[in-house]
Order: C-alpha cells, then sequence, then structure tokens
C-alpha cells in the first residue's frame, strides 16, 4: 500500500504572524447551532502546474468543513474581494460585508510529483489572523489528504477540538445476494474516497479494528470453518493467524492502547467468554468466567477497564470491568437489548447497538450508564465506531427484506448530520483509525 | 461392497468444500449426487431422508421434541457409519447483532453436540462451529424465513476433522 511522507512544517511562512488567537470560536455542544459561515477564495496556483489541484484541494477543504453541518460555505458568486494573491492583505470589510466569520486563504505549488500547499485562517469580524500560517508537504497523488489537513487544522483552530478528516477506516466491502454474500476487508479515506480492497472474498471475514496507530488490523477470517482472529499489516497487507494460545473459535477482537495485546471473545463449547492475549507471545488471560454470553470488549481510552456486552441477566446488557477481569457493574437498564459497547476516544461517552421493538438504533451514554440518547433509528443499524476527535459516529445500516444490503452512515454525537458515506459497493463494519500523521 | 460410492462422494464433498460458501447444503441437491439418495449409508441420505438440522426458537438453544427426534435420527446414522464425522455448524437469523449472534450459533451447535454425546456418538467424532448471521439459507426479513435460518446443521464429512 502507497503511503505518504508527509512534512508539516508550522510557523515556517514569510511574514510578521499574528500569534494571539481572535475571539471567533464555534464550540460544539448538544444544543442546536447555526451552522457559521466561511469563505474560501480559490488557493493561488503559484506555478502553472499547480492550477488544477489548487481549485481540487481548495473544493474539498470547503467540502469537508461544510459536511460537518457545523460550518455553511459562502458561494464565491457572493465575495466582494477576490483574494486570489495568497501574500495580500485581507480586505476585512468586504468578508464582513458578506457575513463571512472564518476566511480560508491557501497558495499551492507542484514541483513533479511534489506538492507544497500553504494555508492561513483569518477571523473576520476580529480582523486577525487564527493562529499562524501553516505548510503541508506531500504528493499530487496525495492531493486530498493535504486538503484534508487544512480542514482539520481549520477544524481545530475554530473549535478548540482535534480533527478527523485526515483519517481512514478500515471496513468490510460486501458483495452479492444475502443468501451467498461475499465479504472483504477494504479501506479508505473518511469520506469514502481512496477505497482499496485488503483482502480477496475467498474466505469470510468480519468486524476489522484498527490498531491505535493505524500499522495493523485485527479481524475475525472463517478461513479455517471457524471463527479465527487474524492481524494484517496495513503496509504490507501480509496477514497471519494470532498465536493466542486458545486460537480457535475466536473473535471480536481490538488493540489495547499499546497495540501489544488483544482483548477478544472466545467459545467454549456454547459458552462465549473474554480473554486478553498478547500479540507476540500469544500467552493468554481468562478475564471473565460465567456461563453467559460475554462479548464485544472495549477498553477505555486510559485502559483500565473493558466496557462489554454480557445476557447474564438474561437478555444483553453492558457492563463495565476492570481491565484485568473480576467483578462487573451493569450500565445499561433500559429496555431491550444493548450490544457492540465503544468506548469513547475521549472516555466520556459509550456508543453502542440498541435493539428494541423490533428497531435498531445507535445510541450514546455516558460511562455510569446516565444521559442514554438514541441517535438513529432503523430495521437494521449496529456497530458504531468513534472518529478519532469522539465527536462523530460511523456505523452500518442495512436495509430490510430479500434485497437487503448494507452501506456505512456517519451522525454527529449530537444525533445530527446523519449521511451515508459514498461507496460503491455495500459495506459494514466501520473501524475508525487515528488521525494520520 | 460399499466403498465404491463413498470413494465417489469423497470427490464430490472435496469439490464442494473448496467453494467459497462454507455452508456447502444450503443450496439443495446436487443433481450428480442423487444416487446417493437412495443409499442410506450416503452423506446424501443423512441430509435427505434422516434430517441434517434442528431448528430453534427465537434467541433459544434449547432443543425442541420435533428436533431431538431429527437428532435421534442422526445418531443412529452416525453409530452405522462409524468412518465419517460431523461438523455441527450453529446459525442465527439477523434479528441480532453479529457477535452475539455467533455465540449463540455456537449454543445451539454445542445443544447438537451434547446431545448426540449423550445418546452415544464419540465426541471425538464431532466439531462445532458457528456462522452467527452470516450465513442465512432464507433472505426474506420475516418469521417464515427466520424459523429455518434459526439451525444447527450437522455436516457429515470423511476428512479429518483437525
Amino acid at each position: 500500500m502507497k503511503r505518504f511522507l508527509i512534512a508539516l512544517v508550522a510557523l515556517m511562512l514569510a511574514g510578521p504572524v499574528v500569534a494571539q488567537s481572535g475571539p471567533l470560536r464555534l464550540t460544539i455542544t448538544d444544543g442546536v447551532i447555526e451552522p457559521l459561515p466561511f469563505a474560501v477564495p480559490s488557493f493561488e496556483p503559484e506555478n502553472a502546474e499547480a492550477a488544477q489541484v489548487a481549485a481540487d484541494i481548495t473544493r474539498l477543504v470547503a467540502l469537508d468543513l461544510s459536511g460537518t453541518g457545523l460550518f455553511r460555505e459562502i458561494p464565491a458568486s457572493a465575495f466582494i474581494s477576490a483574494h486570489s494573491r495568497f501574500a495580500q492583505t485581507v480586505a476585512y470589510p468586504d468578508w464582513r460585508a458578506i457575513n463571512a466569520q472564518a476566511m480560508i486563504s491557501g497558495a499551492v505549488t507542484v514541483s513533479g510529483n511534489q506538492l507544497i500547499v500553504k494555508f492561513r485562517l483569518y477571523d473576520v469580524f476580529s480582523g486577525t489572523e487564527m493562529g499562524g500560517g501553516l505548510q503541508f508537504a506531500g504528493t499530487v497523488d496525495g492531493w486530498r489528504r493535504m486538503a484534508h489537513k487544512v480542514a482539520d487544522a481549520a477544524y481545530s483552530r475554530i473549535t478548540g477540538e482535534g480533527g478527523y478528516f485526515d483519517s481512514r477506516i478500515v471496513f468490510v466491502s460486501e458483495s452479492g445476494p444475502k443468501d451467498n454474500r461475499q465479504k472483504r476487508l477494504a479501506i479508505m479515506d473518511f469520506d469514502g474516497a481512496n477505497m482499496q480492497f485488503l483482502t480477496d472474498s475467498s474466505a469470510l471475514v468480519l468486524a476489522p479494528r484498527f490498531s491505535p496507530t493505524g500499522d495493523r488490523v485485527l479481524y475475525t477470517s472463517f478461513a479455517s470453518g471457524s471463527p479465527r482472529i487474524n492481524v494484517l499489516d496495513v503496509t504490507s497487507v501480509g496477514t497471519r493467524q494470532l498465536q493466542t494460545a486458545d486460537g480457535e473459535m475466536a473473535f471480536s477482537p481490538r488493540f489495547s492502547r499499546d497495540g501489544t495485546q488483544v482483548i477478544y471473545s472466545l467459545a467454549n463449547g456454547g459458552n462465549t467468554d473474554i480473554y486478553r492475549g498478547d500479540i507476540v507471545s500469544g500467552a493468554s488471560t481468562r478475564l471473565t468466567s460465567a456461563p453467559s454470553i460475554e462479548t464485544a470488549p472495549s477498553l477505555s481510552p486510559d485502559g483500565s477497564q473493558i466496557v462489554f456486552e454480557s445476557d447474564r441477566s438474561g437478555t444483553q446488557k453492558m457492563y463495565i470491568m476492570s481491565a484485568n477481569g473480576g467483578d462487573a457493574r451493569r450500565i445499561s437498564f433500559g429496555d431491550g437489548r444493548y450490544a457492540t459497547p465503544v468506548w469513547s476516544p475521549r472516555g466520556d461517552l459509550i456508543a453502542f447497538t440498541k435493539q428494541n421493538a423490533g428497531r435498531f438504533h445507535i445510541g450514546v451514554m455516558r460511562t455510569d450508564g446516565s444521559e442514554e440518547r438514541l441517535l438513529t433509528s432503523s430495521f437494521l443499524d449496529e456497530g458504531p465506531t468513534w472518529s478519532p476527535n469522539g465527536r462523530v459516529i460511523m456505523f452500518m445500516r442495512e436495509t430490510q427484506g430479500a434485497g437487503g444490503t448494507s452501506s456505512l452512515y456517519s451522525v454527529d454525537v449530537s444525533g445530527r448530520n446523519l449521511k451515508p458515506v459514498p461507496l460503491p459497493n455495500g459495506a459494514s463494519d466501520p473501524s475508525w483509525g487515528p488521525l494520520q500523521p | 461392497m460399499t466403498i465404491l460410492p463413498k470413494i465417489a462422494l469423497m470427490g464430490l464433498i472435496v469439490i464442494t468444500a473448496g467453494c467459497t460458501n462454507p455452508d456447502r447444503f444450503a443450496a439443495g441437491a446436487n443433481d450428480a449426487a442423487q444416487a446417493g439418495v437412495n443409499d442410506p449409508t450416503s452423506p446424501l441420505f443423512f441430509n435427505q431422508t434422516i434430517g441434517d438440522r434442528v431448528l430453534f426458537a427465537v434467541d433459544t438453544s434449547t432443543l425442541t421434541d420435533e428436533g431431538k427426534a431429527i437428532l435421534d435420527g442422526q445418531v443412529g446414522w452416525l453409530q452405522s457409519n462409524a468412518d465419517y464425522l460431523a461438523i455441527i455448524e450453529g446459525h442465527a437469523d439477523e434479528q441480532g447483532t453479529r457477535e452475539y449472534n455467533i455465540s449463540l450459533g455456537f449454543r445451539r451447535s454445542n445443544a447438537v453436540r451434547e446431545y448426540l454425546v449423550s445418546k452415544g456418538v464419540p465426541a471425538t467424532r464431532l466439531r462445532v462451529t458457528s456462522y452467527g448471521k452470516e450465513r442465512p439459507i432464507q433472505v426474506c426479513s420475516q418469521e417464515s424465513c427466520y424459523a429455518s435460518n434459526r439451525r444447527a446443521v450437522t455436516v457429515i464429512s470423511l476428512a479429518s476433522l483437525s
């Protein structure tokens, strides 16, 4: 797999840089917000070769920001000033007049396959630059990543939170009818672009999970006729079976936060329990020992606790226990079934699948079980995964009936901005990787 | 001489085992194997006359009386055909999450395994697996289809179970 070397050089642009942050700040809350209006004049191509990619990057920066639902782009047709030169003085009154609160300016240079993108962000109503200028270097082939990096920087400066545009998602690509469905691991950018297959469809594969650094993927393969956990190297696309001591009948894996261990489920006869295994040595420890089903474990960001689902009370509910096992406390008490809990990267929320009264929902609750909110509802919504900044959840939605197909959707943790991820094939089981370096 | 048809069937098993759908009996009878239907020692006879599957109620792994009757037939066949092994595949309908349904399928395949063993089939001849909700044989989203998909299928094999 091709990887792009990205150099991030801050504060290296010539000229005076206003270091102070302006008062422009969009606080992401659960309350209804009015999208913040912004303007992105076409990035300046600094040489003729850069003309097309400068236009493409400008459009993608705008699309990334407006796609969050938190920002609204002011069309170029409304501009009073063109701001066609990156180095020119900002005509703040002209941007205030069209109510642009933020203005993003950029410049692009192409030299062979080398691409350099510079950008600055302006707080229009304060009449100041927000943060310093930034410069990103990469390849022309990787121009989308340059645009995502610019959009991440703008998002981050305006909201005070980490971005998520320059990230990738590993998932299961699906084709064929319901009774002969072919499943392959695939990887894509957060917006569905640059999709590539990671495995062929010779064996059923399920539920890939990114490592914390995005270099490896754990997944469940039925190549042997039974579920077993494999680990795949994203760069080489090489796979091997995980050498846990009880590797047979193992599924539902996730990496530990340091990437050296895996927590997973193992079926022994009719019983399923949760284990922890060392990825290198294969040594494993049993963490639960109830006769009920314990599965879908997910670690807290600090690695000290595990949230999981169990039907020990008679039906699927969510529980939290120490990462070393032992007593568990139940956190979900509502009607219906609670499954596939995933701890948010911010540590504050658990995302889950809820099944109740014939419908499936993606929901979130606090780690003590309070403030449960259902974000979606359909015939079958399942398997949430968090954006790196904990603000967006991606999941799979399957339609009903003989022709039912799966696709990926994303939704804000507020419940707003529900939208499908555009992909050529059916898709399920997304796992959102980290922000790329 | 019963060994000749078995050799022919062994070839059939090897071929079908290589296809991409591991639920090898979902597609129904293979015309080429029709000759085996009337041979009580054939896996096809087991599948079609003895009955290779038992069904379950929603979210349960409890064997029904009807299921036990089918499994009694399986016990008799396995005892008469001692050179065959069996893989018991547990399945669930689509009403449930992926991981849970894999575990539920293991409960179902294990319920069948325990019943067969309790009636005298050596445990060493049996292996269990689960496909969860991944291999439906009926594709509608109604109980009529779900009922067929909540199943444990005993797949007869001459191959090594390793």
